[in-house]
């Protein structure tokens, strides 16, 4: 099991150059959960993951693991705690999945990066949790979508670390490899204790995988908590401007949202609805 | 499961090229040709029995012979200097992530020139001692002059944005090179061969001097290569994974900076060897640097020592320097595969 962290934020104010996207953030990251962040585009949800995982420096406030500002822990023996998979990373031309997954054992490596018996363990554990141990040595450009996505998460777990953040792990991906993906992460976060944090796009989604719901809008929280209590038409009208209904998801029970738009409603429910969303 | 097997599921998972034995073993057989060839050919071309005299026995009276042993130190000299621009060429292009980087692309072998020939005819410097630093130091300002230029707008430094800022850097520093050469024919008759590049005129010497710069330069790139193998995945996850991506690369470009400007001088500008030698090894073996390195090294002895080889073939009685028969050669190589990234990037 991993072991658990205090990992938060802390009136975070973070951005690029000029320009300031994250205005004032304290959140706390729910040990072995996982946690999706949700909003509307640019309101700061993948800022705000980059920022925790040290690739934005914030311009006040700070983000704290245990206790200690991230800033001041050994850049080395932050990584063997916490990995992140950014949304695009690149794929060197010609390399073969071991490669791939091989190089995210380089925060566990010496200087001079010879490769131990942990390091080939932790390889083949992590392509045998996401499933690509089959396509070792194929080349990266020979596989669907949904493939490579899984070996890009395997690289990220060769790292190790108790805490992993995927940045839109499932976008551009169709909807059977979206599930495939989050299934495979819910497996890592049950046997393991991996504490996930994830900006996903689909809502309906989150609201299934996902144990805690960060809602941001203009890069401020707006709430927090378990999907069930947090996912209310209100929370949604407010993040996204969109009319909606919360239904209870047939299979799994959590909340599901069905947008609702200015064509094919039925005039009783349409009219129901904005009587509701008046009142309240 | 037996420890046999999980030693197998190992070697499975072994993140050493499939191919990479042979491609060593062919390597070191080409080796050994062109240094033989190199020993052997030229103007006049030497018989196995005085090849053989030349290098194992002290005190020979045949011309043959003697031949072979002048020939020793510029073999020497041409293995080093390929190995150097090699690994150069390699670390350039894991540093800018660009496939076509080579220090003469980026135009910092033509910096490099550009200051010993200042050195030359302004300051009256006539050490080899001397001039290295000279050009180390041209080298490293023309480094940082064509990264920042390449690195202004949009998006940073692009592989595209970076080989335009360096052709055109290279093309100004050699027409500059050219007018502070041309009026003054005794720097044009002693050093002309700092617009070509040769080995030509290669002593023990100058090897000394140059072996410390291999060494480190080397050494600084087989210390990174693990580092900037996840460099190449990104850089948010080299930062992610505890790399100080902004120090890595500019030790990864001190290093080829060392390799590059060192060998231009004492050899002059020599095109394409870099990108070259490193390329194919990429093609053949993938883009892990662990083997790229070391391999790039031997590739652009091979490479370079072979083109002196040619050099002197055609040359006839004369030679044609080094640098000449690179750039004949490596000229159309670049253009194809910029044709070929072009087609990929559409």
């Amino acid at each position: 099991m991993k072991s658990a962290h205090v990992f938060e934020a802390e009136e975070t104010v973070a951005g690029y150059d000029n320009e300031t996207i994250i205005h004032g953030v304290n959140l706390s990251i729910p040990s072995n959960k996982i946690s999706v962040m949700i909003g509307a585009n640019a309101c700061g949800k993948s800022t705000l993951l980059k920022t925790m995982a040290r690739l934005i420096k914030p311009s006040s406030g700070q983000i704290t693991l245990d206790g200690q500002s991230i800033d001041k822990i050994p850049a080395k023996q932050l990584a063997r705690v916490l990995g992140m998979l950014p949304q695009s990373p690149i794929v060197p031309e010609g390399i073969t999945v071991s490669d791939l997954v091989g190089r995210g054992r380089f925060p566990h490596q010496s200087f001079f990066g010879g490769w131990s018996k942990k390091d080939y363990e932790a390889v083949a554990e992590a392509m045998d949790i996401m499933n690509v141990t089959a396509l070792s040595d194929n080349h990266i450009d020979e596989l669907s979508g949904g493939q490579r996505q899984r070996v890009w998460i395997a690289m990220a777990l060769a790292q190790q670390t108790d805490i992993l953040f995927l940045d839109e792990p499932t976008t551009f991906l169709d909807i059977t490899y979206q599930v495939e993906i989050l299934d495979l992460l819910t497996d890592l976060n049950q046997k393991y204790g991996t504490t996930i944090v994830m900006v996903l796009h689909d809502i309906n989604l989150s609201a299934r995988y996902a144990d805690h719901i960060f809602a941001l809008k203009q890069g401020q929280l707006l709430a927090e908590g378990e999907p069930s209590k947090v996912m209310t038409s209100a929370l949604i009208k407010e993040i996204f401007g969109l009319d909606c209904t919360v239904i209870k998801d047939p299979i799994s029970g959590s909340p599901s949202i069905v947008p609702i738009g200015r064509h094919h409603v039925y005039d009783d429910i349409f009219s129901l609805n904005k009587g509701k969303s008046v009142t309240s | 499961m037996s420890s046999l097997s999980d030693r197998q599921e190992h070697q499975k998972l072994s993140t050493i090229p499939k191919n990479f034995k042979v491609v060593l073993f062919i390597g070191l057989v080409l080796l050994g040709i062109s240094v033989v060839a190199s020993l052997a050919f030229g103007s006049r071309w030497v018989s196995v029995h005085e090849l053989m005299e030349g290098l194992f026995y002290q005190n020979t009276d045949s011309y043959g012979g003697n031949v072979v042993r002048k020939r020793v130190p510029r073999t020497v000299f041409s293995l080093f200097c390929g190995a150097a621009l090699g690994v150069s060429g390699a670390l350039m292009q894991a540093v800018t992530r660009n496939p076509i980087a080579d220090p003469s692309i980026l135009g910092v072998n033509m910096g490099a020139s550009l200051f010993v020939v200042c050195g030359i005819t302004f300051l009256q410097i006539t050490t080899a001692n001397q001039y290295i630093w000279l050009a180390l130091v041209g080298a490293m300002i023309t480094a940082v002059f064509v990264f920042s230029i390449g690195s202004m707008g949009r998006g940073g430094a692009t592989p595209l944005k970076l080989v335009l800022a360096g052709a055109a850097t290279s093309a100004a520093l050699s027409s500059l090179v050219t007018a502070i050469m041309l009026p003054r024919s005794y720097v044009m008759d002693q050093f002309r061969f700092w617009q070509v590049g040769s080995v030509g005129s290669a002593n023990w010497d100058g090897i000394m001097l140059f072996i410390p710069f291999l060494i480190v330069g080397i050494l600084i790139g087989f210390l990174t290569a693990p580092a900037l193998n996840a460099l190449a995945l990104g850089d948010e996850v080299a930062s992610v994974m505890g790399i100080r991506t902004g120090i890595l690369r500019l030790m990864a470009a001190v290093a080829a900076v060392l390799l590059c400007g060192a060998t231009t001088a004492l050899a002059g500008p020599i095109g394409f060897v870099g990108l070259l030698s490193a390329h194919v090894i990429r093609l053949i073996l993938g883009p892990n640097l662990r083997y790229i390195i070391p391999l790039s090294a031997l590739s652009g002895a091979i490479i370079l020592t072979i083109s002196d080889c040619i050099g002197r073939l055609l040359g006839g009685t004369g030679e044609l320097e080094v640098g000449v028969v690179t750039a004949f050669t490596g000229a159309p190589i670049l253009i194809l595969l910029a044709m070929k990234l072009r087609v990929r990037s559409l």
